[in-house]
């Protein structure tokens, strides 16, 4: 399951994320923040009116909010 | 060594509370100015180790690592390494870490530690974490990295006499070899994980306060309503708080050029003096109570962490035209003033967007506006109602905001797309937990932006008003000739340059005559229409009272709408064009601002002008 089809309030593990379809300085943004293959995510909002874009999301203690375009490139699975 | 105290460098992840933590060992002893060669803030201050020692404290820009991906970033990765030309090396880190989010602040504290510099860890925010349901182990944390660890809590000034004993030992001891074997990335985030999680010996769920409010503040549809209405509230009070101290502050200098005129005799010195220097500092100190206004809301909302939030809400929409909700903020300081506005972009991580975003700023209707837009509208305008409620002339003035905001909009996107060729803007932010804003912080940040406007601005404003009196003022009307002083004036002659120019578009003499001094600034406009006018007015509304009859009777209609065009684009502020030469490093982009918004305010009124003869107007 890609990160911006992630239901709200469910938690997922990062898998693999596709790089090459970041940006070279998202991509190093993203990593900075913490979000990198392996580690724990739960999706907590998506954006205003009919858009629900950009989407916020916990990553492990801190929360980051991202564009449905970069989470589409981030694939995870559900944890219980 | 001897004489120069030890520096001791602040370093952190961005919503550490570092900067509360500088403030809280520093208080307002603090100065602000730019590194050497970038255009970043440089605050430093003094304290005092617990022998008495002093010790220099810098606040490096919030880092996320020591691979850079903004220019911010890149002055503490260069400090740090000592690579920074102009300044020394720090003989010593303080490395803030928010206790409430080890795991990722780790990373950098041992990237951090591994530079060989002596070192103490604050562990910032401790309460913040136990509120949150976190309990940390201090001595773990300091037995895994191998370097003393204090826990602190900046905003409630806790903690801070162990961490001054921490940094004399530390400063006392022989520095480090750096780590030759550097860990790779992977290896960091690991080793902080694995630290992260012995030192935290109890979590439990917490209250989860930050969860909740974004359950409303981001809600697809309230967190829009919210953010409307507190922008509505914001404008109000910029615009209605700031009227009684904007005329306490024009009385007081009108009343010293009365002082000034009733104790000298009439001459140069004394016109120098009123119209020249007294006008110069006017000018910049009436923008202080609304730029105050706009700066304390902006700071409570950074501080209490909705900013972030403010820019979630609006990302997709500024999406539209190429931007983020990166942009948001400093587009909103610049309906107060651009100035600040530009100064914001700072915060601004990608460089095309930057610049997209310093290059528009000014089309947004900044408060020097309203002067001119309130004389020519209730000179030409009818105050009646085409609606219940509705008046024609407040329609007017919301239709003067809206063109601005779509010509922002619009250029926005025809620079995204063909100046700075951005193939698509990003928004990728950290939203910090949300926190009560300690008083003394906010009232010391409004304190430094004030100062750092007057400074900058200031000298500018006042240089330009300067120049545009010796304008006015030289050569001499020859006694008893016909002509004004200011026609007759340098100025008077460059309007003569001007006015076949300006003709097709609607202007008269008179407009050619008053869009000089409007240079300086915009509501300049209003006096300077009044001294061509032969009025005898102190203020700027005092002239729109008995000036706007006038105006009524010498322009026609079109020619006022032309006007009113004109001044929605003209970059009529020489303050804005010199932040900008100062926030682009060079005069290639001032250059391009001027052009373009010149032209466009030309056609634009050229357009009104034309199109309301056509309508018979």
């Amino acid at each position: 399951m890609q990160l911006d089809d992630l239901p709200l309030n469910s938690h997922a593990r990062v898998q693999t994320i596709n790089w090459a379809a970041i940006p070279e300085s998202e991509g190093h943004r993203l990593r900075s923040l913490g979000l990198e293959e392996g580690v724990e995510i739960e999706a907590l909002h998506k954006g205003i009116l009919l858009w629900r874009d950009p989407i916020a999301v916990r990553v492990g203690r801190m929360r980051i909010a991202l564009r449905r375009k970069v989470a589409s490139a981030i694939s995870c699975e559900l944890v219980a | 060594m001897t004489g120069t105290p030890p520096l001791v460098a602040l370093v952190g992840n961005p919503n550490s509370g570092k900067s509360s933590l500088f403030n809280a060992l520093t208080g307002a002893r603090q100065k602000i100015a730019n590194y050497p060669g970038v255009t970043v803030e440089r605050k430093s201050g003094r304290t005092a180790l617990p022998d008495g020692r002093p010790v220099e404290l810098l606040d490096l820009p919030g880092a996320y690592s020591l691979q850079p991906d903004s220019l911010d970033e890149a002055v503490t990765r260069d400090v740090i390494l000592g690579k920074l030309a102009g300044q020394r090396r720090p003989d010593a880190l303080v490395i803030v870490v928010d206790a409430g989010n080890l795991d990722n602040h780790l990373r950098f504290a041992i990237e951090l530690i591994g530079q060989g510099l002596p070192v103490v860890i604050a562990l910032n925010m401790i309460d913040l974490a136990e509120r949150d349901g976190l309990e940390i182990d201090p001595t773990v944390l300091a037995d895994e990295l191998g370097v003393p660890v204090v826990s602190t809590v900046a905003v409630r000034k806790r903690g801070l006499d162990r961490l001054l004993i921490m940094l004399a030992e530390s400063l006392s001891k022989p520095r480090l070899q750096e780590d030759e074997a550097t860990e790779s990335r992977k290896q960091i985030t690991e080793r902080a994980h694995r630290i992260a999680k012995r030192a935290i010996i109890h979590e439990t769920q917490g209250r989860q306060w930050t969860r909740r409010l974004d359950a409303i503040l981001l809600h697809p549809v309230g967190g829009v309503a919210i953010l409307l209405a507190l922008l509505f509230v914001m404008f109000q009070a910029v615009y209605g708080w700031s009227e009684a101290p904007i005329s306490w502050i024009e009385a007081a200098f009108a009343a010293l050029t009365n002082v000034i005129n009733a104790q000298m005799p009439d001459g140069l010195l004394r016109s120098f003096l009123t119209d020249g220097v007294i006008a110069g500092v006017g000018a910049v100190v009436v923008f202080l109570p609304q730029i105050l206004i706009l700066f304390l809301f902006i700071l409570i909302l950074e501080a209490t962490g909705y900013m972030t939030r403010a820019a979630f809400v609006m990302d997709r929409m500024m999406a539209a035209v190429g931007l983020s909700g990166h942009s948001f903020i400093p587009l909103l300081s610049s309906f107060a003033c651009a100035i600040p506005g530009i100064m914001a972009t700072r915060s601004i991580m990608d460089q095309k967007e930057r610049l997209a975003t310093i290059l528009i700023a000014p089309l947004m209707t900044c408060s020097a506006r309203l002067p001119v837009y309130t004389l020519i509208i209730g000179a030409f305008i009818p105050a009646q109602n085409i609606g219940p409620g509705i008046g024609l002339q407040g329609l007017v003035l919301l239709a003067l905001y809206l063109f601005g905001i779509l010509g922002a909009m619009l250029a926005a996107a025809v620079i995204q797309r063909f100046v700075t060729q951005s193939r698509s803007s990003s928004f990728l932010i950290e939203m910090p937990r949300y926190q009560l804003p300690r008083l003394s912080d906010i009232a010391l940040g409004l304190w430094q932006r004030a100062w750092v406007f007057l400074r900058r601005a200031g000298t500018i404003i006042f240089v330009a008003s300067m120049i545009l009196w010796a304008l006015l003022s030289f050569p001499k009307v020859p006694a008893g000739s016909t002509q004004s002083q200011v026609e007759y004036s340098i100025a008077g002659n460059i309007a003569d340059v001007i006015e076949p120019v300006v003709r097709p578009i609607g202007f008269n003499h008179d407009i050619a005559l008053a869009l000089i001094p409007a240079m300086a600034a915009r509501e300049v406009a209003v006096s300077a229409l009044g001294t061509a006018y032969a009025i005898d007015a102190t203020d700027e509304e005092q002239a729109a009272m008995s000036l706007g009859p006038k105006l009524a009777a010498k322009w026609s209609l079109a020619t006022a709408l032309a006007f009113l065009a004109w001044f929605i684009f003209a970059p009529q502020c020489i303050s804005t064009i010199a932040v900008t030469r100062r926030e682009t490093n060079g005069w290639k982009w001032p250059i391009f601002m001027v052009t373009y918004l010149f032209a466009l305010a030309y056609i634009a009124a050229g357009a009104t002008y034309w199109t309301a003869i056509a309508l018979g107007l």
